[in-house]
C-alpha cells in the first residue's frame, strides 16, 4: 500500500536502510519499479533525500527500520526541518500490541521527532494509511515545506486493506496563506517608490517558491541591490551587478554596510536568523522593513516589521510587480561601489606559496563556470564557498544552514546527483566533516554516482580553531585532526578515484581530471592550515562592526 | 500579563504532547491548562492560561497555529467571558474550629465535601480573586493539600468559539 501511494506521488527514488521492522515493506519493494538506494548509514539516507529535494524541488523519501534505524534519522530530520526541506520519512515500528512494552528495537520515534518534524503520524489502522500518505506528501510540500514522518507498525504493514488513494486532502487545521494581503502589498510598493537606499534581503523562501526570475525583475526594475542568506544564494546570480553577496557573520563587507545604511530593507523568504542579524537591535537600524514570508510566525519573530506580508513569495512578487515603478539609484549604487573598493582583498595566492582554500574554491567556480550543483559540509570551507562560488542557477546549492550539520554535504551530493543526473555535482567538504559520513563512498561507488568531492584539507576543525584563535587566545583545544587518513587511498580503498593537489598550479589540473572521470572522485586539496574566514562579525555584535582580516 | 486562550484541537493521540512540548521548547510559560471533549467528540477544547508579554503571546498563538491538529485559537482575555476554576482544599480542622470554617465556606458559597477527625475537604468554584481570597483565609487553619483543575472560560452571551468562520464578535486573534 505504501509502495502504491509512492507511485501515485511519482516518487522515483527512495533512500533507505532495511531491518526487522520493515521486512514487509522491503519485500514489496523487491517487485516494485521504484529505485531504492541503500546508503551505508540511515543518517546519510536522510541527507541524501534532503540533497535530492533541495536541488529538484521534489520531496525526498526515506525508509528506515524501527529503533536504531529510526533514531539514526534524527540529525537528518532536524537538518531538513531547520531549512524547510520537504521530506517524507517512513519508519518501521514494532507491532501495535508490543508498542509501549520496551520491545526489541522499539523506540518512540513519534515522540522523538515531534519537535523536528512539520507533522508526524503513528499509524494505528490500515484504513487510515492511504489518507495519511496523501496528507504527508501534501504537508511536506505545501506552505512552508518540511519533513513529515510516518511511523508504521509491522502488523499494519502486514495487514491487507483496500487501497483507495484520496484525490484531495482535507486537513481542517492547516490552511497556508498563499496570496499576500493587497493593502500591505500596496504599502510595499509605495515604500519601494519612496526609498532612496533600498536593499533586498533574500532567503531560502525565494528558492523554494521558485521566484528567482521575479526577484531579478524586481531588483532590476527598482535598481535595488540584493543580498542573500546562505539559503538564498542560488536565488540571485552571484555575478549580477546588483548582487552584494551574502550578508551576516561571514557576509561581504559591502553587504553588511549596505544593510546598515539602507533606508528600506525588503526581506523576502528570509527569517532574520542570528547569523544574519548579529546584534538584533542594531540590525538595519535606519531602515523601514518589509517582510514577505509564507510562515506568519516568522513575521515579527525577531525584528519589528513595518510592512508584513504573509504569502507565497512567487505570488506576492507577481502582485507586487504589477504596480512597481522603475527607479534609479545612482547615488546609492555609487556608494556601494565605493564600499566594494575599500573592502579588503580576500586572499592572495602566491604561485609557489602554500595553497589557499579560497583559491581552490574560486578555481572550482572557474572550472565549472558557476554551472555546477554544489553541496557543502559545515565549517570554513562552507563559508568560503558562499563567498567565492558565484551561483548562477536556482537550486544549485545544498548546504545545511539552520542546523549546521557536519556530515551533511557528502551524502546530500549523492542525492543531488541522482536528482540531476545530467549535471556536474561537487561536494565541497572539510576534512573533518567528510569523515562524519565518508562511509558513503561505498554507496557512491556501488551505484556509480559520479560526484566530485573536493576536500579542503586544513588538518583542523578549522571553524572551531578560528574561534579559539580569535576568542580564546589560540588555546587550540581538540581541534587538530592530525595527519588524518590518506584521502586518496581512502577513495581507492572504496573503488573511487583519489586525486591530490598541494600547489596552486595543480588545482586546475586536478579539477579537470576529476570532471573528466566518469565515476566518483575524491580530491584532497592540502591547504594552509591556519587560514581564517573574513570578514567576521563577532557573535552578538552589530553586523557593521566586522573584523575585516586586514587589520594588523 | 496573563492571557486566556481557548484552543480547539482535533481529539487525536499526541495532541496534548504537541501543545505542551511547544510551550516547553520555546520557553513559553503555561499558568494552567485544562482539556476536555466538546459536544463533537472529535474535537477537544483546551483552555490555556499563559503568562507572557504581548509580543510573546503573538508568537505563542502563531506557533500554536502551525500545529496541524490545532483547529482554532481564540484570545478570550479581553472578551467578556466567564472564567472559572475548581479547587479542592484539604484543611486542618478539629471540633473547636470546624464551625468557624463552615462559616467561611458558606460565605464563599463553597462546599464541604469530606470531613474527618482532623481535616475537612472544601470544594470551591470561582474566578481567581475568589479562590485566592479563600485560600488566604484558610491558610490560617493550615492547608494540607490542594488540587486545581486549571482555568476554564466561555464567552458571555450567544457568541461561540467555533471551528470555522469567525462568529459574531468571537474575535479571531489573527
Ligand atoms: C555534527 C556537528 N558537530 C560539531 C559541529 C561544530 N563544528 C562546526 S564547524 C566545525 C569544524 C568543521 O571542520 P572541517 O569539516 O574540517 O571544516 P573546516 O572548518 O576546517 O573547513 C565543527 C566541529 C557541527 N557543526 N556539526
Ligand atoms: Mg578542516
Amino acid at each position: 500500500m505504501v509502495i502504491e501511494a509512492l507511485k501515485k506521488e511519482n516518487v522515483d527514488v527512495i533512500f533507505g536502510y532495511p531491518g526487522g521492522a520493515v521486512l514487509n515493506l522491503y519485500d514489496r519493494l523487491y517487485d516494485a519499479d521504484i529505485r531504492h538506494v541503500l546508503t551505508r548509514h540511515e543518517q546519510a539516507a536522510v541527507h541524501a533525500a534532503d540533497g535530492y529535494a533541495r536541488v529538484t524541488g521534489r520531496p525526498g523519501v526515506v525508509f528506515a527500520t524501527s529503533g536504531p534505524g529510526a533514531t539514526n534519522l534524527v540529525t537528518g530530520i532536524a537538518t531538513a526541518y531547520m531549512d524547510s526541506v520537504p521530506l517524507v520519512l517512513i519508519t518501521g515500528q514494532v507491532s501495535s500490541p508490543l508498542i509501549g512494552t520496551d520491545a526489541f528495537q522499539e523506540a518512540d520515534i513519534f515522540g522523538i521527532t515531534l519537535p523536528i518534524t512539520k507533522h508526524n503520524y503513528l499509524v494505528t489502522e490500515i484504513a487510515d494509511l492511504p489518507r495519511i500518505m496523501k496528507e504527508a506528501f501534501y504537508l511536506a510540500t505545501s506552505g512552508r515545506c518540511g519533513p513529515v514522518l510516518i511511523d508504521l507498525p509491522k502488523d499494519i504493514q502486514q495487514a491487507e486493506g483496500e487501497f483507495r488513494y484520496p484525490k484531495t486532502v482535507q486537513i481542517p487545521g492547516y490552511n497556508p496563506t498563499y496570496d499576500g494581503h493587497l493593502g500591505q502589498i500596496n504599502r510595499a510598493i509605495k515604500a519601494l517608490a519612496r526609498a532612496k537606499k533600498p536593499v533586498l534581503y533574500v532567503g531560502g523562501g525565494v528558492v523554494s517558491s521558485g521566484a528567482d526570475q521575479l526577484l531579478l525583475e524586481l531588483a532590476e526594475r527598482t535598481e535595488a541591490p540584493v543580498t542573500t542568506t546562505l539559503m538564498g544564494l542560488s536565488a540571485f546570480p552571484g555575478c549580477h551587478p546588483l548582487a552584494l553577496g551574502m550578508l551576516g557573520m561571514h557576509g561581504t563587507y559591502w553587504a553588511n554596510i549596505a544593510v546598515n545604511e539602507a533606508d528600506l530593507l525588503v526581506a523576502i523568504g528570509a527569517r532574520f536568523d542570528d547569523r544574519v542579524t548579529g546584534k538584533l537591535n542594531r540590525f538595519a537600524q535606519g531602515a523601514k522593513i518589509v517582510h514577505i514570508d509564507i510562515d506568519p510566525a516568522e513575521i515579527g519573530k525577531n525584528v519589528r516589521v513595518d510592512v508584513p506580508i504573509v504569502g507565497d513569495v512567487k505570488r506576492v512578487l507577481t502582485e507586487l510587480l504589477k504596480k512597481t515603478e522603475a527607479k534609479q539609484h545612482p547615488d546609492w549604487l555609487a556608494r556601494i561601489e565605493e564600499l566594494k573598493n575599500c573592502a579588503p582583498r580576500g586572499y592572495c595566492q602566491e604561485p609557489d606559496g602554500e595553497l589557499l582554500p579560497q583559491f581552490v574554491i574560486e578555481s572550482i567556480y572557474r572550472e565549472t563556470k558557476g554551472e555546477a550543483v554544489i553541496t557543502t559540509e559545515v565549517g570554513q570551507h562552507q563559508m568560503w564557498t558562499a563567498q567565492y562560488y558565484k551561483f548562477k542557477n536556482l537550486r544549485s546549492l545544498a548546504s545545511s544552514g539552520g542546523l549546521g550539520t557536519m556530515g551533511y554535504g557528502f551524502p546530500a551530493s549523492l542525492g543531488a546527483q541522482l536528482g540531476r543526473p545530467e549535471e556536474t555535482v561537487f561536494c565541497i567538504a572539510g576534512d573533518g566533516s567528510f569523515q562524519m559520513n565518508s562511509q558513503e563512498l561505498a554507496t557512491a561507488v556501488n551505484y556509480n554516482i559520479p560526484v566530485k568531492v573536493a576536500i579542503i584539507n586544513n588538518q583542523y576543525l578549522g571553524m572551531v580553531r578560528q574561534w579559539q584563535q580569535i576568542f580564546f587566545q589560540r588555546r587550540y583545544s581538540s581541534v587538530a585532526l592530525g595527519k588524518g587518513p590518506d584521502f586518496v587511498k581512502l577513495a581507492e580503498a572504496y573503488g573511487a578515484v583519489g586525486l591530490r593537489a598541494e600547489k596552486a598550479a595543480e588545482v586546475a589540473v586536478v579539477l579537470r581530471q576529476a570532471m573528466a572521470t566518469p565515476g566518483p572522485v575524491v580530491m584532497d586539496f592540502r591547504v594552509r592550515a591556519e587560514e581564517n574566514v573574513f570578514p567576521m562579525v563577532p557573535p552578538n555584535c552589530p553586523t557593521c562592526e566586522m573584523i575585516r582580516g586586514d587589520e594588523e | 500579563m496573563k492571557y486566556v486562550l481557548a484552543v480547539l484541537v482535533e481529539n487525536k493521540p499526541g495532541v496534548l504532547v504537541r501543545v505542551a512540548g511547544l510551550f516547553a521548547r520555546r520557553g513559553f510559560n503555561i499558568e494552567s491548562l485544562a482539556v476536555g471533549k466538546t459536544v463533537d467528540p472529535a474535537i477537544s477544547r483546551m483552555t490555556i492560561e499563559v503568562e507572557a508579554d504581548e509580543k510573546t503571546l503573538e508568537q505563542v498563538v502563531k506557533q500554536l497555529n502551525k500545529l496541524i491538529n490545532i483547529l482554532r485559537i481564540s484570545n478570550l482575555t479581553h472578551e467578556p467571558s466567564v472564567n472559572r476554576e475548581l479547587v479542592m482544599i484539604k484543611v486542618k480542622a478539629n471540633a473547636t474550629n470546624r464551625a468557624e470554617i463552615q462559616q467561611i465556606v458558606e460565605t464563599f458559597r463553597a462546599k464541604i465535601v469530606d470531613v474527618s477527625l482532623h481535616s475537612v475537604i472544601i470544594e470551591i468554584t470561582g474566578n481567581e480573586e475568589k479562590l485566592e481570597a479563600i485560600l488566604l483565609l484558610l491558610s490560617h487553619y493550615g492547608i494540607l493539600e490542594t488540587v486545581r483543575t486549571g482555568k476554564i472560560a466561555l464567552l458571555r452571551g450567544s457568541k461561540v468559539t467555533k471551528n470555522g468562520e469567525v462568529k459574531e464578535n468571537g474575535k479571531d486573534v489573527l
